[in-house]
């Protein structure tokens, strides 16, 4: 039985505190920082504007870099039609709607045409984008380790439903790890409210007026999505998925503690029940929840496979979780069923889903990188001009470097190589998410500092919290499980 | 598969897989050399129980995989930038890398081929598998039901073949070398 230590309680807690504190320091200092550089941008306004990416939005007073690339294509469609545009921005339009629709030179084009009124219709942009920050902060980590936590309950669903055998000894690791996902649930849940309610404005969709027609904010093109992208609705499928989701992880495990003094067929046969219902469930709201939480920040564009994409990084950082966990639990001297058959296992599953991710990220990028349809490709020619570093860094760190580590079998079954491609995995996902979200509310206004550091040390803290004593709380066998004998018996 | 047979060997014969695995792990603590068993299924840990050396087969994939990836960067860069440039849907076509993303597939797809080709023919080649081999299969009732096992004969044989029958084998015979 595993024994939550003290000291590791302490580090959890510790963990938790000082991320909490660090955060806050970032927010407050956010705050008076952003008050200089709003004071301060004459001296280096011309700078600002020559940097790529977030221009063209001034003439639409719009709060969220994201957009920012979209309505300059939108409006030259629409320059195009009623030739209302000075001669300058026609000859910029026409620019942008070949292939190289290039953000410098609606930069050129405002600094000289707007002046004055455009440079503080800019810096009331950055000081949203600086604003921001420490949200989108919060919340990249926050869904990072929400996909720690549901990407094990979906693992765990499927050892039922799949009927696996292999796996039984490692259950109690992933009912744990499924009980991670509350904490960042509840965080989600609170920033998306906030946003509803206009204290930050990460996401374009819900500012107000986006859907009235004649309103200063109106967007023609969200008013269209009204539909699906209202608050109402919104608010409805977000604690759908909740319910859902923590749903399934309460009677996995209830019916997985019950079979400890019970009968472990029934209890089997349930859970089979239950995750076979989880597994549809969890196919439809995996799709929707990425789009909601993460693809609506960016709400002009939009990719089919998104869902997936998401779903798969967040699959692949689950199992680096697992694989650090239970090589944890190992050096305890627990779970001495679990033998290097079992980690290679988790490491294939590690391999394969990077790999995975790889193929459905490419498949996204691909599509659109050829097609070159404006308004998808300003989701990447954003990433590319202000995210190139994160960009390239994510994508070594999520596919060639475990393609490198835990190609080769022998690889897979020594703790040292699968840490470090663990390490990797996680690393690489956080930025994925990072560049998946941050272009979208904060535009070149990133960096990685307190407000950055805080949440992942929180959500950290509250995570071995969460997963530690869960472990705890019952035993690490899983004694009555029908393939119990078959999963010690494993070997590859 | 094609070894080298060096002394005269005992052929046993069993009628399961867990007794062969066992009295493979008996044989080989007791000093006995297990050069080969045949199986009509793969027996799991038997590799491990007879001490094979693990094949280098997929260390070669690697590089073949290698190869391959080469051979389509080249073969892409020769047809599509160098000797006749094309312009597919207005991108660059000046250099390789930047029009790279679209050359993906066929750089996948021979990384592929390559790799699972040549590590068949590989396969073949090392064990001696071409056109017209002649089975080697000491024991046709070794493709349905039943575990061969040959053991080489150092010392002692009248203790080994009464070990083989300790460990459960239903027929033993001695074969010159």
């Amino acid at each position: 039985m595993f024994e939550f230590s003290t000291k590791a309680k302490q580090l959890a807690i510790g963990l938790t505190v000082v991320g909490a504190i660090l955060w806050i320091v970032g927010f407050v200092m956010n705050g008076s920082s952003s008050h200089e550089a709003d004071h301060g941008h004459d001296a280096h306004a011309t700078e600002m504007h020559a940097d790529a990416g977030h221009g063209a939005n001034t003439e639409h007073e719009n709060d969220y870099p994201g957009e920012a690339h979209a309505s300059m294509i939108e409006s030259a469609y629409k320059s195009d039609q009623t030739d209302s545009h000075a001669d300058e921005a026609h000859d910029l339009h026409s620019d942008v709607r070949g292939a190289e629709a290039h953000a410098d030179e609606a930069h050129d084009l405002h600094s000289d045409v707007h002046g004055a009124e455009a440079h503080d219709a800019h810096a009331e942009h950055v000081h949203h984008q600086q604003q921001n920050r420490p949200w989108s902060a919060l919340y990249v980590a926050a869904i990072f380790f929400l996909g720690l936590g549901l990407g094990q309950l979906f693992f765990l669903a499927i050892q039922y439903i799949a009927q696996v055998g292999w796996s039984a000894g490692l259950l109690r690791v992933m009912e744990a790890q499924a009980f991670t996902i509350i904490i960042p649930l509840i965080v989600i849940a609170l920033i998306t409210f906030f946003g509803l309610g206009h204290i930050h404005h990460m996401f374009h969709w819900m500012m107000e007026g986006i859907n009235i027609e004649g309103h200063e904010n109106y967007d023609e093109i969200i008013a269209g999505k009204r539909g699906y992208l209202n608050p109402i609705f919104f608010i409805i499928r977000l604690l759908v998925y909740i319910g859902g989701w923590v749903w399934a992880a309460l009677i996995l495990r209830k019916n997985s503690l019950l079979s400890d003094t019970g009968d472990g067929v029934e209890m089997w046969k349930k859970n089979r029940k239950v995750g076979a219902i989880f597994t549809v469930f969890y196919a439809v709201t995996s799709s929707t929840s990425a789009w909601d939480l993460i693809m609506s920040i960016d709400a002009h564009w939009f990719s089919t496979l998104f869902g997936w994409y998401t779903f798969a990084g967040m699959f692949v950082s689950s199992f680096a979780a697992t694989i650090l966990v239970t090589l944890y639990l190992k050096s305890k001297g627990l779970l001495e069923w679990v033998n290097y058959n079992h980690i290679h296992d988790l490491g294939k599953f590690m391999f394969a889903f990077s790999v995975f991710w790889t193929y459905l990220w490419f498949s996204q990028f691909v599509l659109i990188w050829y097609a070159n349809i404006p308004e998808e490709v300003t989701y990447y020619m954003q990433r590319w001009d202000q995210y190139k570093v994160p960009f390239f860094t994510m994508l070594s760190l999520n596919f060639i470097f475990p393609v490198l580590a835990i190609l080769s079998r022998p690889a897979k079954r020594v703790p040292g190589t699968l840490v470090m491609a663990s390490l990797f995995v996680l690393v690489g996902h956080y930025m994925d998410h990072y560049v998946m979200i941050m272009p979208g509310t904060v535009g070149d206004q990133y960096g990685f500092g307190l407000v950055e550091l805080g949440p992942i040390l929180l959500f950290a803290g509250l995570f071995i919290y969460v997963m530690f004593s869960n472990l705890a709380k019952a035993p690490l066998l899983h004694k009555n499980h029908p393939m119990m004998v078959e999963s010690k018996h494993f070997q590859q | 598969m094609g070894h080298i047979k060096h002394n005269p060997i005992v052929r046993a014969l069993f009628n399961d897989d867990d007794i062969v695995l066992s009295a493979v792990k008996d044989l080989r603590t007791n000093g006995f050399h297990v050069s080969e068993v045949y199986s009509p299924f793969p027996i799991h840990g038997l590799d491990e129980a007879m001490g094979l050396k693990r094949t280098r087969l997929s260390t070669a994939a690697f590089f073949y995989g290698l190869t391959g990836l080469f051979f389509a960067s080249w073969l892409t860069y020769y047809t599509m930038i160098m000797d006749w440039p094309q312009n597919i849907g207005g991108k660059p076509n000046s250099m390789w890398f930047l029009n790279m993303p679209s050359f993906v597939p066929v750089m996948f797809e021979l990384t592929v081929f390559f790799a699972a080709h040549l590590m068949c023919w590989s396969y073949f080649a090392v064990n001696g598998l071409y056109p017209g081999a002649k089975a080697q299969n000491p024991d046709p009732r070794t493709t349905d039901d039943h575990f061969l096992m040959e053991v080489e004969i150092e010392g002692d044989e009248d203790a080994l073949n009464k070990k083989l029958k300790d460990l459960g084998a239903i027929e033993i015979s001695k074969i010159e070398a």
